[in-house]
């Protein structure tokens, strides 16, 4: 922060350089990663819930009965596809190719959606086999943590096809940049938080 | 990063704040690698100890959470000023108590109060 003097008659004046010389949505970034950084917290609270009681089964099925982890593989994997898909996306659009942008904004879309898909058989699959929400503390804490994230996820889908019809009709406009960016950055979180769904509920559920 | 530069100061989010193909590329294979170690472990049973297994697939899980933060999320010490980094840090700091401090105090309390409840329930 740099002070300046302008001469005024005799008199200088001292006033901040940078006082308000801020461009609309500069702080864009930082607010959005706050907004994470709470939404991080709401998932913090999720893991202790299912930490807590993840080993309370009441008699019902447990953790390895349930899991297919070769089906969560798979899911890892979309999302984490669908992670570099929108990294690609980022770097068309730092290169302004619309049409590519696009299309690797299709590609991430598929991959979420697919991911979505399977996580919903999965659930499909658990109720129909008894594994329902209300069975136990360890079913009840799991629909959560991992339904809080499949709902984020949908959100991220919409929030995309959103911003694909935004590009779409005005282009790399300022604002559809920092969209954009806001976007790359809740996507590549939600798959941060996919790391812990799979290591503490899926991977250690099946060790307990 | 065209339009960011006529505020006449750097917010530092400009430049390399997207990231690289290259960045993105080794992000990719690391990723890969942190989440393919873990499931084969658990899956194959490579380690016959369970609990030396779910510390091992617990430090894959945080150095991939890492990798995630540098190479995807673009995490500097010097990413919105300094802003970014301090958010993060505090947030780490509320997770950890709140995850040790559930899981301890409700391991304690499960301990303490798990006899009492078979007692009652062996009660006519």
């Amino acid at each position: 922060m740099a002070s300046t003097a302008i001469t005024a008659g005799a008199e200088p004046v001292f006033h901040l350089e940078e006082e308000h010389a801020h461009a609309e949505g500069g702080s864009t970034m930082l607010g959005f990663w706050l907004y994470l950084m709470s939404d991080c917290l709401i998932f913090a609270m999720l893991f202790a819930a299912f930490g807590v009681l993840g080993g309370n089964y009441a008699a019902g099925p447990a953790p390895k009965d349930l899991f297919d982890l070769g089906l969560v593989a798979v899911n890892t994997t979309m999302l984490l596809l669908s992670s570099i898909t929108y990294g690609f996306a980022m770097l068309t659009m730092d290169k302004g190719r619309v049409g590519a942008t696009q299309g690797w904004l299709a590609v991430t879309m598929l991959f979420g959606l697919t991911f979505l898909s399977i996580e919903l058989y999965e659930f499909a699959h658990m109720i129909h086999e008894g594994a329902t929400p209300q069975r136990s503390a360890f079913l009840s804490s799991f629909f959560t943590l991992v339904g809080t994230h499949g709902l984020h996820v949908t959100f991220g889908i919409v929030w995309m096809v959103t911003l694909m019809v935004q590009v779409a009709r005005h282009g790399f406009i300022e604002a559809n940049r920092r969209r954009l960016m806001c976007l790359s950055m809740f996507w590549h979180f939600l798959d941060v938080v996919w790391i812990g769904v799979f290591t503490f509920v899926y991977l250690m559920g099946t060790l307990r | 990063m065209i339009a960011h530069d006529h505020a006449g100061h750097d917010h530092a989010h400009g430049g390399a704040a997207h990231g690289s193909l290259k960045g993105y590329l080794i992000g990719f294979v690391l990723s890969v690698v942190l989440t393919a170690i873990p499931f084969w472990m658990v899956m194959t049973g490579a380690i016959d100890n369970k609990q030396a297994t779910a510390v091992i697939i617990m430090a894959f899980a945080a150095v991939q959470i890492v990798v995630h933060m540098i190479f995807f999320l673009h995490m500097t010490p010097a990413s919105e000023g300094g802003w970014s980094m301090l958010a993060l840090i505090f947030t780490v700091i509320l997770v950890v108590i709140v995850l040790s401090g559930s899981l301890w105090v409700m391991y304690h309390l499960n301990a303490n109060m798990m006899p009492g409840l078979h007692e009652m329930r062996q009660m006519p």
